[in-house]
């Protein structure tokens, strides 16, 4: 929060402030309490809706919860895979991108601007309807999973490459001249720094990751998103609203955590890093750690 | 090719759905992703716990999840009105897309230096002038790049309205070729993939020159 922008305030400031404060409250009340009565008017606080979702003596609530579980490991397992193979497929580009000759550096920036010039929709599309013809008929996860990687290893090169940059030019020089190749000195001395610099930057698009897996439905893989659509079609269910709330919750607590933790860990590296301090200062890349581009 | 010169027409109406989409949720995400901004750096705390909550919630949670939640949790409500999954869906751009330009907007305003606003307040300007007048001008100008992007991934997140059902959209298109006229997949897709790279990528070069043109030398 920035408090340059106001001074301290004084009494008369202090007053206006409170009743500004509690004129907002009142207002948010006010909204809160109509949203209540709204809701309850279309019966959707009723034991019949939100009871198979947070009642543990409902009948139905260890089934519901047991699925979800299960959807909840098959979102893990297609991050997972997708961050594991971005994370390969990313390193590999950014390294070619940094030592490209330049008779095929265009061929790799050109891939690249491609990638991430389209929609993640249309690849995940593209591989689950594209690749059964050629004869790769794959379990849907892995559509899913080759979508989500084609989309982000371009992200993570780039955030890599920007790691890259933002060492000294004195580390590779360092490198060069004790007699490392531009491969070892790249392999050896920029890749490690740069990694542990982008360590935030790789945290924050973990996030994206796990956010796009719930793009499954167009492959009709049950993560948890397809799984609470499909839940929420049983006759005992019918609660989409509440549904997708939970799901939500779900969503929003976990990525808040990995962002916190991406928070901490770019902490605790700004003092122990010969990168400079803020990557998105540099110029011709455009990922930054925490905040940027990761949407 | 020939599946794309013949059905131009229709790639050239998805086109200008997903732009007409885009439109009007990049004016909706830009508005509400600077008033919330503001939120976040205003003297009344409910004002920034507001920010703040609406900036957890909406980057946190996937664009799937509140598509949804508008697309089938609204008629439960009662809510219903003409081209409703339409404008569910850039509903739904506008709420998440807001949370990221309220980030971008956020760390422009604290980008800006502190002697500026230091400057502002000397001479007596009150918060609302010295954040009117002093601070957002040149923070909208450091935000023109994260913004930027921010847009760009919300045309490409569109598509996702369009896979939702909602016609005349660009990704939509696929789905109206193929099943409903047909027509080989590949082809389609790669018409498809054009008419977003059209938007896209000359999007990212303007992106760049307008990055030059408006940076302040600090």
């Amino acid at each position: 929060m920035s408090t340059v922008l106001y001074d301290t305030p004084g009494p008369k400031a202090r007053r206006n402030t409170l009743i500004a404060s509690v004129l907002i409250g009142l207002a948010l009340l006010a909204v809160v309490v109509v949203a209540l009565l709204k809701l309850n008017e279309q019966d959707q606080l009723s034991e019949l809706k939100w009871g198979p979702l947070v009642n543990p003596g409902n009948p139905i609530f260890p089934l519901v919860w047991a699925s979800i579980g299960e959807a909840a490991v098959n979102t893990l397992v297609a991050a997972g895979w997708a961050l594991v193979f971005s994370l390969i497929v990313g390193t590999v580009l950014a390294m070619s991108r940094v030592t490209a000759a330049r008779w095929y550096r265009w061929l790799v920036v050109g891939l690249m601007e491609l990638l991430r010039g389209l929609p993640v929709v249309i690849m995940i599309f593209f591989a689950s309807r594209v690749l059964p013809n050629y004869g790769l008929g794959l379990d849907n996860v892995w559509y899913l999973v080759i979508g989500l990687t084609l989309y982000n290893s371009v992200i993570i090169a780039e955030i890599i490459r920007a790691g890259i940059a933002s060492l000294p030019s004195g580390q590779l020089e360092a490198g060069l001249s004790i007699g490392l190749t531009r491969w070892q000195a790249l392999r050896l001395i920029q890749l490690p720094q740069a990694f542990r610099a982008m360590l935030p930057a790789l945290i924050s698009q973990l996030v994206v990751v796990l956010k796009d897996t719930s793009l499954g439905f167009i492959v009709l893989y049950e993560e948890l998103v397809r799984r609470a659509n499909i839940l929420v079609q049983d006759p005992q269910m019918q609660n989409p609203l509440q549904m997708f709330l939970i799901i939500a919750a779900l969503f929003v607590l976990t990525n808040w955590l990995l962002s916190k933790l991406a928070e901490w860990v770019e902490r605790r590296l700004s003092s122990r890093t010969a990168a400079k301090a803020d990557p998105a200062a540099i110029p011709g890349t455009y990922a930054s750690a925490t905040g940027g581009a990761a949407i | 090719m020939n599946v794309i010169i013949d059905n131009i027409d229709l790639f050239w109406d998805g086109l200008l759905g997903t732009l007409m989409i885009c439109a009007y949720a990049a004016v909706g995400s830009l508005v509400l992703g600077v008033v919330l901004g503001i939120f976040r750096v205003s003297p009344v705390p409910p004002l920034r716990w507001i920010g703040q909550a609406w900036v957890t919630v909406f980057r946190n949670c996937p664009l799937t999840v509140v598509l949804f939640f508008c697309a089938f949790g609204l008629p439960e409500l009662g809510v219903d009105f003409p081209d409703f999954y339409l404008w569910v869906g850039i509903l739904g751009l506008v709420l998440y897309t807001s949370a990221f330009v309220c980030e971008a907007v956020r760390s422009g305003i604290n980008a800006v230096q502190p002697g500026q606003a230091e400057a502002a307040r000397a001479i007596g300007l009150t918060f609302t002038q010295s954040l009117g007048l002093i601070i957002l001008p040149q923070a909208l100008r450091t935000v023109v790049p994260p913004l930027g992007s921010v847009l760009i991934a919300m045309v490409k997140n569109s598509a996702l309205v369009g896979a939702f059902g909602v016609g005349g959209e660009l990704f939509a298109t696929v789905d109206t070729l193929t099943s409903a006229r047909g027509l080989p997949l590949i082809p389609v897709l790669v018409g498809v993939a054009i008419g977003y790279l059209i938007i896209t990528l000359p999007a990212g070069a303007l992106l760049g020159l307008l990055e030059r043109k408006v940076a302040i030398a600090r």
